[in-house]
Formats: structure tokens, sequence, C-alpha cells
């Protein structure tokens, strides 16, 4: 893929259109940035925030809208002993400004002209590039078979909860699969461990359809849900990944 | 100077911006060949170390280093000697 928009990535200041709280500990900011030239589904920007006295702190986050938004969204979990995520989750306010560049990376990106069978799997908040993929795909219109398993701790943990109910009652070929890994309400019905074999074995396209995977999320269960599907047969050029760390603060 | 990620695995997707800092191109769909067992990995793939001093690139076959780049003092050091031949998208 070549590059897109101007060659220097250079840094823009956004401004904060839109807070939406996700969870209570995760939070959306839509924002408004001059001369955006656009994104893919999967990419992310940096955010840096500087001090007073010019001490920078940076971190990475996926764009969790579709291409097709007139606005762009990141979404981020508080961590409390972090640099940048405690600042836009609870201290930014509508109107804020926050420097960004991207769209950044041309690896883990899916592009809704792409007909192959789509499982995309997440922990937490590895969800977001996931969901600018199912917001593009709604977006565009299409109707590639796509599931999603996602795995969360608990059910109030669950980010764009009501979104994916609703996007996956649309019955146009997303199917939405959760597992709770910590605590589940009562009357749960998805599943309730971490994520494997036997749940892969349930959730994931047969291999013979030749399904496009992407998996994002804490590293040691991407590399679980990576390797366990290669296990499986499944196409390791075929599955892509995107770990968060142990989250980047 | 810029604090990345502390530390923390991560994989080639977390240093692109990092990477078009250097490179005009987009560089996560790059392919290296690692110097030591000749993996071909595209950026994206590969275990990148964020924990100071620098960022530290790893094959994601052997585990040999691939890369390290360090930033500071207004300069770059680029050090590419784990790869034999990096490849990207004119």
């Amino acid at each position: 893929m070549s590059s897109r928009g101007p060659r220097l990535l250079e840094w823009k200041l956004g401004t904060v259109a839109e807070l939406v709280q996700e969870t209570p500990r995760v939070a959306s900011l839509v924002l408004d940035v001059p001369e955006w030239h656009g994104h893919l589904a999967g990419q992310h920007v940096d955010v840096r925030l500087t001090a007073d006295d010019g001490y920078q702190a940076q971190r990475s986050y996926s764009i969790a809208s579709a291409p097709e938004d007139p606005r762009l969204a990141i979404t981020v979990e508080r961590l409390d002993d972090g640099e940048v995520s405690p600042y836009l989750v609870g201290e930014v306010r509508k109107g804020d400004k926050v420097e960004l560049r991207g769209p950044i990376g041309g690896y883990f990106v899916w592009r809704a002209t792409d007909d192959r069978p789509l499982l995309l799997i997440a922990g937490g908040s590895g969800i977001a590039p996931l969901m600018a993929m199912i917001r593009h795909r709604a977006a565009a219109s299409s109707t590639t078979p796509t599931r999603l398993l996602y795995s969360s701790r608990s059910y109030d943990d669950v980010i764009y909860r009501a979104e994916l109910e609703r996007l996956a009652s649309a019955r146009d070929g997303l199917s939405v699969s959760h597992t709770l890994t910590r605590t589940q309400p009562s009357g749960w019905n998805g599943y309730s461990r971490r994520i494997d074999g036997v749940m892969l074995a349930e959730v994931a396209w047969p291999k013979e359809r030749m399904p496009v995977i992407y998996i994002c999320g804490p590293t040691p269960m991407v590399e679980a849900a990576a390797s366990l599907l290669v296990d499986m047969g499944y196409d390791a050029s075929s599955i892509k990944t995107e770990r968060f760390g142990a989250t980047g603060g | 100077m810029t604090v990345q990620q502390s530390d923390l695995t991560l994989d080639g997707n977390a240093i692109g911006g990092l990477l078009r800092e250097i490179f005009t191109m987009e560089m996560t769909t790059a392919e290296g060949t690692c110097a030591s067992c000749g993996r071909v990995a595209m950026v994206g793939e590969v275990v990148v170390y964020v924990n100071a001093p620098g960022t530290v690139v790893r094959c994601p076959s052997c585990d040999a280093v691939l890369m390290r780049i360090v930033q500071g003092r207004g300069k770059y050091w680029l050090d590419l000697t784990g790869v034999r031949c990096l490849v990207f998208s004119a």
C-alpha cells in the first residue's frame, strides 16, 4: 500500500467535539481534526501531551470510527498509573485541544471491498480497531460474513455493547459472541472463560472458507489466540495481530 | 525528549509513527529479511520492545535483534545490522 496524504507525518491539533463514557474505565473521544485526509479501518494515531515544563508523553490509540464518519474517534482505557490515559479519560473536556498525528499503519487494516469471511477477536479495549472495521462494514453496506468474538472481564466492561447489539440485530451477516472472564451477570448465556481452542472451534469460520482473521488485545491473549488458530490449521498469513501490550497508559 | 510506552512487549504496529519520522513511506507493511535466520516478516508482525533506552525490534522466528532505534538530543540512531534487506512500496 502506498502512503496516504502528505508524506511528512505532522502533528495536528484536534478539538474534542464529544466525549462518550463507554464503561466506568473507558471513554471515547470524538475529535474534529483539521485537514484530515481520511483513514483505513484498523489504523491508529499517536497522541502527545505536553506539560507546562515541556515534558512530553506519547501513546498510540487505534481509530475506532469508520473511514466514512466525518469525525475521528479514539477509545481510551484509563490506566491509573498511566501518563496519558488518566488525562484523556476524566480530565479532558469538550472543546479541549489534543495533539495527534496519523493515520498510521497499513498492516492491521481491513477494507470493505475484501469479501472473504471475516473473523474478529478482541480482548478488552482491543475492540477499538475492530470496531472501526465493523462500523466501516456497516457504513459501506457490506454483507461480508463477519463473526466477532469479544473477551471482557465483566458485563459492565463490554465497550460498545449497545451498538454491537444493534448492529448484530440487523441480520446482515454480523454475529457477535461475548465471553466474560471474571464475573458474569445472572442468566448470562455467553461464554465465561478465557478464549480457548473449544471456543475458537465453535466461533471461527471453518478454515476451508479461508477467513481473514484480525486479533487485537493484550499481548498474552493475542499470542494465545493466534497460536491456537495456527495449531487448528488456519493459514498463518491470513491472521493479523495487534498487541496492546499490558496496555500503554 | 519523548517518552514512549513503558516496559512493554508490542509489535511493529506500535512503531509505525516513529518509523514515519525517519522514512517517508508507510512502514508497517514493509518486509524485512532477518540477517540471522532469513525469515521475511512484515514490520507489523515483528516483536517490539519499547522499554528504554530506545526501541528494540526482534525477529518473530529466531528472536535476533533486527533494529535498534534510539532518539534523543535532536538525533536518531538507527541500527539495521540485523536486517539484511528492507523492502517497501514507493
